[in-house]
């Protein structure tokens, strides 16, 4: 047995750990209560199997592509990492890169994972053409909307409890340069900085960074980054088409006590960041895909910096018609509490694509909690405004939501059950996730 | 394309194969692979035709079938620029104490296969006048140790052979590199403890050996720290060094 946690390192589960390394031993692997593995970016318990975890990292290889169409056969291990390295230099990009590039394309197509172009072009699974599933009753079948459409729907953000996930055909959007036109818009509150992501519903990418610490009259100040994918002549002479990626070259080495981070030292940070972001504001400038879309890739383990009691993410998506009045409760609550969330992001999505996908037409809202005091029952509160206002949370982050939260925010629930239930009458597949707020007691 | 320089992989169904693979058709090298089971071969080649829109060939090779070398090398289509040995065999060091039929296995697999072939490339490499030869070896080779001195020895033995071909075919303009890559993350130290900080991807180990043939290096650790590690180990005393357990 070895002891697992997601990336938010919370909660730590003991698990049975398999490393098969052809998919006749992922057949093999799968018994009662499986779940898939990729590279464990999942903040809580989704990818720690009920009683056995199938990591899938080893299935790291490119089947087939076809640079006239951007088509893209591969195995459900390669990591958006290592697709934009190879496929970059060759002018293609993923349509959809969450906040981090290691993650694999069985884990993007689980959680369905969305980026900062989500209310314009969708999320990752809209750009999945078809996948190769092991379901739970042992079948090995392709899903795609026209074949095993059910299947396929379910498996887009159904993190991975219709099967394991063995390969993937996704579709690459064709890029002139590896490198983001950015705007920076500083908003000096919640109403500045939500006019702004409106404003931005014509830009391909655009996301705010909220300081979490600000109150009062400027409660969500915020910086909002605007972006478009640079063509070759917006380029600085002597740029190279596409910058490099580097691995992190900074690590956080050990588990930082829990106490370096704290109401000072990052209202000290925030007033830093927030200046610096304010003084670039308005002007047009050119960044590698790299910092744009994975800021904290840089820094390796950076879990680590909310010490050893780890932390979660709490990220609730809220409807468009009510979204002003509950962000901005969510906000006041956190900012008066202090210790709760420095930084959030707040960003809009559109219409989600799979069954279970997180995204609908509003605003989401990403706040990091580190884990401590009555925390838990602070978001406990927080949900009921998220449920009250007919949102829903982000199964990938998610470690601690009750079933109350979820099933009222995830009406499609009974649908997925009777599909995934189809797939997998015996139970295989199921992880500590499902457990905890998908299956029967 | 028969202008592109061309690069032959002895164990490239191996993790350390795979890798060394990529980094290679990465920076435009065609590739051949060859393992002992060339269906199980198929995928990495697609993968790499693919990924680096590069020529890839498969061919059959067991490192123990010593006798078909001969012909293995002539029936090449051409003879690559680069030819890289990732065969071994880990082996299990108590088995082999007594079993005298694996531990052949063992030293032949890390030993007389891989230098024998090597060493028939270098024959047609000096004939040619050119050529980069690269033996995977290990850090188990630098002194024999209590936990895995069979398969250690015969990692010695192939250091030692690598060593002598270099000097040799250096002045016929051959190189010859010698890479000891430490513990490594792959299915042949799966379950084994590994110490992380001394323990890389394959990926790193593949880029490597690409570094070192691209800048002749004579003898690569893949970790800087390894290069230490084992000079310890190295110089202490045999009378410490028969009381360490490791």
């Amino acid at each position: 047995m070895t002891l697992v946690s997601g990336w938010g390192r919370f909660p730590v589960v003991d698990t049975e750990m398999l490393r098969p390394r052809s998919f006749a031993a992922v057949g093999d692997a799968v018994a009662r209560g499986s779940i898939a593995r990729g590279n464990g970016r999942a903040y809580g318990d989704a990818a720690i199997g009920a009683a056995r975890t199938i990591e899938m990292t080893g299935f790291d290889r490119v089947r087939s592509f076809d640079p006239a169409t951007g088509r893209l056969r591969l195995e459900a291990g390669v990591q958006l990492s290592d697709i934009i390295e190879t496929f970059a230099p060759r002018g293609f990009l993923p349509f959809v890169v969450p906040g981090t590039r290691f993650v694999t394309v069985g884990g993007a197509i689980a959680a369905d994972v969305h980026g900062k172009n989500h209310h314009g072009e969708g999320g990752f699974g809209r750009y999945v053409d078809s996948i190769l599933l092991r379901t739970g009753q042992g079948e090995v079948i392709e899903a795609s909307r026209e074949q095993n459409p059910d299947a396929f729907f379910a498996t887009i953000g159904g993190m991975g409890l219709t099967g394991i996930i063995l390969e993937a055909t996704m579709r690459l959007r064709p890029v002139e340069t590896g490198w983001i036109r950015e705007r920076v818009i500083s908003a000096a509150d919640l109403d500045a900085a939500m006019r702004a992501l409106d404003a931005g519903d014509t830009a391909t990418y655009s996301v705010a960074w909220i300081d979490c610490v600000a109150r009062g009259g400027d409660l969500g100040r915020s910086l909002i980054y605007l972006g478009e994918h640079a063509r070759a002549d917006e380029l600085e002479a002597g740029a190279g088409r596409f910058p490099a990626g580097k691995d992190p070259g900074l690590a956080v080495p050990v588990d930082l006590p829990s106490m370096t981070l704290n109401r000072y030292s990052v209202r000290a940070f925030n007033e830093l960041y927030y200046r610096m972001g304010a003084r670039r504001a308005g002007s047009h400038h050119v960044v590698s895909l790299y910092p744009y879309f994975f800021p904290l890739d840089s820094v390796g383990a950076w879990n680590r910096i909310y010490g050893r009691r780890g932390f979660l993410q709490h990220q609730c998506v809220i409807p468009t018609a009510g979204a002003r009045g509950v962000l901005g409760e969510i906000l006041d609550r956190v900012s008066r509490r202090g210790d709760a969330s420095f930084l959030a992001v707040l960003k809009k999505l559109g219409e989600g694509d799979g069954l279970l996908s997180f995204p609908l037409p509003g605003y989401t809202l990403a706040l990091d909690v580190p884990l401590k005091g009555d925390i838990l029952d602070f978001l406990d509160e927080i949900d009921r405004l998220v449920v009250a206002a007919g949102g829903r949370l982000y199964l990938a982050k998610d470690a601690r939501q009750s079933r109350a939260t979820f099933e009222a925010g995830y009406p499609a629930l009974p649908r997925f059950n009777a599909i995934r239930k189809a797939l997998d009458p015996d139970g295989n597949i199921r992880s500590k996730l499902s457990q905890r707020l998908f299956d029967e007691v | 394309m028969t202008s592109r320089k061309t690069v032959l992989v002895l164990g490239g169904s191996s993790d350390i194969g795979r890798a060394a693979a990529r980094a290679f058709a990465k920076a435009g090298y065609d590739v051949g692979l060859a393992g002992r089971d060339p269906a199980a071969l198929e995928p990495d080649a697609a993968d790499l035709r693919a990924r680096y829109d590069v020529a890839c060939s498969i061919h059959k090779f067991d490192v123990l079938d010593t006798p078909s070398f001969e012909s293995f090398v002539s029936s090449l289509p051409a003879l690559p620029d680069v030819v890289i040995s990732i065969v071994g065999l880990l082996g299990t060091q108590e088995t082999a104490q007594a079993d005298l039929a694996h531990a052949t296995t063992i030293m032949r697999s890390n030993y007389e296969g891989p230098a024998l072939i090597l060493g028939l490339f270098a024959e047609k490499f000096l004939g040619r006048g050119s050529g980069t030869i690269v033996g995977v070896s290990s850090v188990a080779g630098d002194r024999g140790r209590a936990s895995n001195y069979v398969y250690g020895s015969a990692k010695a033995a192939f250091t030692a052979f690598l060593s002598g071909l270099r000097a040799r075919a250096s002045r016929g303009g051959v190189h010859v590199v010698t890479v000891k890559p430490g513990f490594v993350r792959t299915k042949m130290t799966e379950g084994m403890k590994l110490i992380g900080p001394l323990t890389v991807e394959p990926q790193v180990v593949g880029d490597a050996i690409l570094d070192a043939v691209e800048k002749k290096n004579d003898v690569v650790y893949v970790s800087g720290k390894w290069r230490f590690v084992m000079l310890v180990i190295k110089t202490l005393p045999e009378a410490v060094f028969k009381k360490l357990k490791f």
